[in-house]
């Protein structure tokens, strides 16, 4: 059985037909090539594959792609505008918040939710909403660190 | 601008120009590439950790839709498919070589650990391919496993392999017996230590993958791989186990999201796919689940050793002996048998003068997953071992744990120094790090901070490791008369094109590490040309001559070695050209920041210049030159090099819960000479947090059927970000002495030095409860029984 979903990516209209068992992350790695979102785990432990369906993250191995019938989601590849980085890309950059890179996407999106969450959250804080994303690179020194650098840039 | 001063990159922390493109979404991993008309690939494990295959019935899932193709070990096997091979020979105390059984990528007849592979279902779609997985039958009939180290070798225990009795693979030793046992008999004071180095499972981010293809009009063969090196996966299995020769085999390997040692090794997975692609014309791919990745990435450490510490009475450390059992697993990975020896045994010495060492170590098969080098690889365990074995030495003299270190480092103007089992040691300065360590680390504070934390209800403890490694591997000479079946060198190549931009091809593999930045910069300052330059190729044994790889933090030290005698080649050959276009003697030329300069005039030409001459070689020496600039250099190490340094742990546990927090972590590190801190730092902290992992969190764990216990990431204990804190990391230097950059490497110095920092740490805050040793992952059920044991004195 297929059937149709019809949502919005990174602010353009798509419309896929796929098989009820599709979890979002296939309808966009597979479906509309947008292979920034990875997938890390098969248990929702590892984050790598954190997007935004309607402004808040979610881990999109973890939802069907007919549950994102209708709603607005954000990759990675959607959140710089007009090639500008945004305060989150750009700060991971400038404290070398990323090695080999696959945490990164997820890592990103999880912690731009945070910051509309919280614009000034503590080490602690960041840690521990952090917490749903693994990284085995970097021992997330200079993630935090990128992420208080990001927040403090965004406050202006 | 030609007289415009130079700014040097070597020393900077350069942003890196690889983060563009993962930040962005745009990073090009295995997964994320896709050929048309692609089938899909998925394997049937097994579910049982040794059983008898007694029958595969494939009719119903070939029946299925979309399915293409079902094959089995018989499959393979009748195509004449070769075992996936063993990269390394040990020989036995008695001279015979190690027992080295068959590794089919396909199990034949048996199998041997869970997860082992037992078929492959290709179809369209890898939905179809998982259901009609589910539709293959097949029938096992039990057998009886083993699966811890020290069972192995008990009289009656289950063998893994017929041919190998008590289940040892080999029994090897090192060093002089006998001097061994002369100082224990005249020895003051003797430490000794029982430990178990726990098994890990390196969980890279980015599960393996791989992607066959098949050209039938040029018989080319293409393999995308999950791999740090991909030349070696050419060599392995096109010469091994397909038979494809190196011009008709591609091996490419794209952004890698990690590797820490796990995907060094020839994978069944990656000659199933390239064997399929070519049996059905099609591209097949496969990608493992995270579960797969637990029971078929190759898995680190997993020791049990006994150790003794000979000292006279003033705590001198006279002999060192030492017994360890090895688990392989159930097959002799890639470069395994190399681990617990010539990866281990060798590094016994650590910083300490200890003039007489002899160890011996047995490997054992196990009905586990196999077991290979995992970030640190021998060394976190021989750094384990001794810096364990140093601070119980420490209790038992009754000296401070940091003085009796001091009393034992080899001194800074030893070098070189020759150790009892080796190694010979070209440059270091421990007591240099130890004193920056404690000051960085505020030692003097300690006891004041626990005081704090006592009266807060917590327990505190603070743990010392001052460690050194054998990195930059390797010799090839040296290695070869170890076992080792490839040479250790690299290759770098440097394409200066006409207009005088450069790209640099290098036989490493840049997984996280940043390569394309780091290389630039060596490249940049040695060429005299802007980073931006400079490009860095890897990844494709098409374009690239030749390599090793990356792993054994050799990187730099070898490949960047390579890449520094290319460009000596490039300036020689440039020299000869400039001197021609100035018409001057080439002793005369001068070459600094990319200018070729007649001594003493000003008359000069830029590298683009020459390149310029010779690409369109109208005024060229064309009697004396080839036109064109372009070089290519083997390195080959003269030696290992040696980083070290001191790390310093404090920890705070707290005794109703056992739960058990670094509070404060300090790195001094001698890396040799850094070209980007800001990297260098990175690399130390991610190899601190794995090795806070192994010594707080992570453990393998299978139960006595040998079935996988950790099997998923609610089952293993990843580190977190909020199980960590925030790392004091520092440099202390000393060059290398025989590599051209002065480099020493750092990508495993973090995951060796601080297992034993954080565990004399934990010892230290549960002293006053009678413990002496506690075996790795601390975790809160295990301190808090030690807690609920002991007695508080
Ligand atoms: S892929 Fe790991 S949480 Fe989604
Ligand atoms: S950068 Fe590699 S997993 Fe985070």
């Amino acid at each position: 059985m297929q059937v149709e979903v019809s949502l919005t990516v990174n602010g353009a209209a798509v419309t896929a037909t796929v098989e009820p068992r599709t979890l979002l992350v296939q309808l966009l790695r597979e479906h509309l090539a947008l292979t920034g979102t990875h997938v890390g785990c098969d248990t929702s432990q590892c984050g790598a594959c954190v997007v935004h369906v309607n402004g808040a993250s979610v881990k999109s191995c973890t939802m069907l792609a007919v549950q994102a019938d209708g709603a607005s989601v954000t990759t990675i590849e959607g959140l710089a505008t007009d090639g500008t980085l945004h305060p989150v890309q750009e700060a991971f950059r400038e404290h070398h918040g990323l090695q080999c890179g696959f945490c990164t996407p997820g890592m990103v999106m999880s912690a731009v939710d945070l910051l509309q969450n919280n614009t000034s959250p503590s080490e602690a804080e960041i840690r521990e909403w952090l917490e749903g994303n693994i990284c085995r690179c970097t021992g997330y020194h200079n993630i935090v660190k990128a992420v208080q650098h990001a927040a403090a840039a965004m406050r202006g | 601008m030609p007289d415009a001063p130079m700014t040097y990159q070597i020393g900077a922390s350069v942003k890196r120009r690889e983060d563009l493109r993962f930040l962005t979404g745009k990073g090009n991993y295995t997964d994320d590439i896709n050929r048309p008309g692609q089938l899909y690939a998925y394997l049937l494990r097994s579910p049982m950790a040794h059983a008898e295959i007694v029958s595969i019935d494939t009719t119903a899932a070939k029946a299925m839709a979309g399915v293409r193709a079902v094959f089995t070990g018989a499959d393979m096997a009748a195509d004449g498919v070769g075992g996936l091979p063993c990269g390394w020979q040990i020989h036995s105390k008695d001279g015979s070589p190690m027992v080295e059984p068959p590794h089919p990528a396909l199990a034949v007849g048996r199998v041997r650990h869970v997860g082992d592979t037992v078929a492959v279902v290709i179809a369209d779609t890898l939905a179809q391919a998982k259901d009609a997985a589910e539709a293959l039958e097949v029938e096992y009939k039990a057998l009886s496993a083993v699966a811890t180290t020290t069972e192995a070798t008990v009289d009656g225990a289950p063998l893994v392999w017929e041919d190998a009795k008590n289940n040892i693979c080999y029994d090897w030793h090192i060093g002089d017996k006998a001097a061994v046992d002369a100082a224990f008999a005249s020895a003051a004071q003797v430490a000794t230590i029982d430990l178990v180095n726990n098994r890990l499972i390196p969980n890279a981010m980015e599960p393996r993958a791989a992607l066959g293809d098949f050209n039938p009009a040029t018989g080319e063969h293409t393999l995308i791989t999950t791999s740090q090196n991909p030349h070696v996966i050419r060599l392995l299995m096109g010469a091994f186990v397909l038979k494809i020769p190196e011009h008709k085999l591609r091996v490419l390997a794209p952004d890698v999201g990690g590797g820490f040692g796990s995907k060094i090794y020839h994978y069944a997975e990656e000659a199933i796919c390239t064997w399929a692609a070519a049996k059905l014309k099609r591209p097949v791919k496969w990608t493992a689940e995270r579960t797969e990745s637990f029971m078929t990435d190759a898995h680190g450490r997993d020791h049990v050793t006994h150790a003794e510490l000979a000292m006279d009475a003033e705590g001198r450390f006279l002999a060192l002996r030492v017994s360890t059992l090895a688990n392989m697993g159930a097959y002799l990975s890639t470069f395994a048998p190399a681990v617990p020896t010539y990866l281990y045994a060798t590094l016994l010495a650590g910083v300490y003068k200890t003039p007489a060492i002899y160890a011996e170590v047995k490997a054992v098969f196990t009905n586990t997953t196999p077991v290979d080098a995992y970030r640190g690889a021998g060394r976190p365990e021989a750094t384990f071992l001794l810096e364990r074995l140093v601070d119980e030495a420490a209790r038992v003299s009754g000296i401070d744990r940091a003085e009796i270190r001091r009393r034992n480092f080899i001194p800074a103007d030893a070098y070189p120094y020759q150790t009892p089992v080796a190694l010979q040691y070209d440059s270091g300065d421990y007591a240099g790090c130890l004193d920056a360590a404690l000051k960085a680390a505020d030692y003097d504070g300690f006891a004041a901070r626990k005081a704090a934390s006592e009266a807060a209800g917590k327990l505190r403890g603070i743990g010392l490791s001052t460690y050194l490694e054998a990195c930059g591997i390797a010799p090839s000479a040296v290695v070869g008369s170890l076992g080792a079946r490839a040479g250790l060198f690299e290759v770098g190549k440097i394409r200066v094109h006409p207009t005088g931009s450069v790209t640099v091809f290098t036989g490493t593999h840049s997984h996280g590490q940043g390569h394309e930045t780091t290389f630039a910069q060596v490249v940049a300052d040695a060429l005299g040309v802007g980073i931006d330059s400079v490009e860095i190729v890897h990844g494709d044994t098409a374009n690239v001559p030749f390599g090793m790889g990356t792993y054994g933090s050799r990187s730099l030290a070898v490949g960047g070695s390579a890449i520094v005698k290319a460009c000596d080649k490039i300036i020689a050959k440039a020299r000869k050209i400039a001197a021609h276009l100035l018409e001057a003697a080439e002793s005369d030329i001068e070459f600094k920041d990319g200018l070729f300069k007649v001594a003493g005039t000003d008359r000069q030409k830029s590298l683009p210049e020459i390149s310029l001459a010779a690409y369109v070689p109208h005024n060229y020496p064309i009697d004396e030159l080839e036109p064109g600039l372009e070089e290519t250099a083997f390195y080959d190490p003269k030696n290992f090099t040696y980083p070290g340094g001191t790390h310093i742990c404090e920890v705070e546990v707290d005794p109703e819960t056992g739960v058990t927090k670094v509070v404060k972590f300090t790195a001094v590190d001698d890396v040799g000479r850094v070209i980007n801190p800001m990297i260098v730092e990175g690399q130390i902290h991610g190899g601190v947090a794995q090795g806070i992992g192994q010594a707080l969190l992570e453990q393998c764990v299978y139960d006595d059927s040998g079935q996988l216990l950790t099997g998923s990431m609610m089952d293993y204990c990843m580190p977190r970000a909020d199980d960590l804190p925030s790392f004091h990391v520092e440099n202390h230097t000393t060059l290398c002495t025989h590599n051209p950059l002065g480099v020493k490497g750092c990508g495993e110095v973090g995951a060796i030095g601080s297992p034993p920092a954080v565990m004399n740490a934990v010892v230290d805050a549960l002293k006053g409860y009678g413990v002496t040793h506690m075996d790795m992952p601390a975790t809160p059920e295990k301190v808090w029984r030690a807690i609920q044991a002991g007695t508080r004195s």
